[in-house]
């Protein structure tokens, strides 16, 4: 199927390219993103991410792209490149650095994920994946330019995945302390 | 189609799904899996769970090596082993497993061979006992659909 010039601003079809050192996940997530109406391609690491974008320095392995890639995601904890220098990697790209890039993670740890979202991740995900994640996840990449307003708002309204509440909860504790320490 | 035997089969597979989450095998995310499965995937979470038996033995195979021998254990490949198989056994909602990851893990951490060469049995027995159950839940699936049935979408709370 020759789709080389298929630019994705003329179909609704997103191409999601899926990073994961797991092959259970990987087998999951290309499912879970299949159901929700998109193309998928899946590797097993942050290089091969990298040599599929043809950002790897690798001049042979540009050809491998046939169709232009909408969004990364990838697991956070993986050999090698971890998925947080894959976004580095991304993000320092001029061609790469507008593809949103979702992190992955079973571990839930709220330093990792902010410096995820302050190199630019467009969203944090906790494993294991559901279907919910992945079409709230889509719906939020289709919106393009509006989601960057519902963007901000959705990660300081609390949400199942991201116990950002827990920096409301310190903040507050620590003005009391600031208060205590005054008055005494 | 006999209606009758497709019931009761039908009756059988829903009883026998609820009895692997009541005993703590499955959990929540297997049930995501299953609304993953259509007539046009019908082996979608036989292959997924087909790729984590395959997985696990890989993982407790080596893992093994490492706790080999007492005076050269390497805890860290130990410790990955230990967090891939934690990851893919949450993935596929294969709650025991993981639960014994957890455990697992903390031997791992306070660099507990002994502690650790429990758990790997432990792991071990776990998963060769999940796959003998879902096997047989696969088999039942296979009888309706052999039977002219359709499997049950069951929501378990």
């Amino acid at each position: 199927m020759a789709l080389g010039d298929l630019s994705s601003s003329s179909t609704s079809e997103l191409h999601v390219l899926a990073v994961d050192d797991s092959i259970v996940d990987r087998k999951v997530i290309e499912r879970l993103l299949r159901i929700s109406a998109c193309k998928v391609t899946t590797v097993e690491s942050g290089t091969r991410a990298l040599q599929y974008l043809g950002l790897d320095g690798d001049k042979g392995s540009s050809g491998l792209k046939d169709l232009k890639v909408n969004l990364i995601v990838t697991d956070y904890s993986m050999p090698g490149l971890t998925g947080y220098e894959l976004l580095k990697k991304i993000k320092e790209s001029s061609a790469f650095r507008e593809i949103p890039v979702v992190i992955m993670s079973s571990e839930n740890i709220q330093p990792r994920i902010e410096q995820c979202m302050t190199e630019g991740a467009e969203d944090f995900l906790l494993k294991p994946v559901k279907l919910a994640d992945v079409k709230r996840l889509k719906e939020l990449i289709m919106r393009g330019g509006e989601a960057e307003q519902e963007k901000t708002s959705n990660l300081i309204i609390s949400s199942p995945k991201r116990i950002l509440q827990n920096n409301f909860f310190f903040n507050i504790f620590f003005i009391i302390t600031i208060i205590v320490i005054f008055i005494a | 189609m006999n209606t009758v035997v497709v019931a009761q089969l039908q009756r059988q597979f829903q009883e026998y799904l609820v009895s692997l989450y009541q005993q703590g095998f499955l959990d929540n995310q297997f049930t995501e899996l299953r609304k993953l499965q259509d007539e046009g995937t019908p082996d979608f979470v036989a292959e997924v769970v087909s790729l984590f038996f395959d997985d696990c033995s890989k993982l407790i195979n080596s893992m093994s090596r490492s706790l080999g021998r007492p005076e050269s254990v390497d805890f860290k490949q130990v410790d990955s082993g230990v967090h891939q198989l934690k990851g893919s056994s949450s993935s596929v909602g294969a709650r025991r497993v993981k639960n014994v990851c957890i455990s697992f893990k903390e031997c791992c951490d306070v660099q507990n061979r002994e502690g650790c060469l429990r758990c790997l049995q432990q792991v071990d027995y776990e998963y060769k006992m999940l796959k003998t159950k879902l096997e047989d839940l696969f088999n039942l699936e296979q009888q309706i659909l052999q039977a002219g049935g359709t499997i049950p979408q069951i929501n378990i709370n």
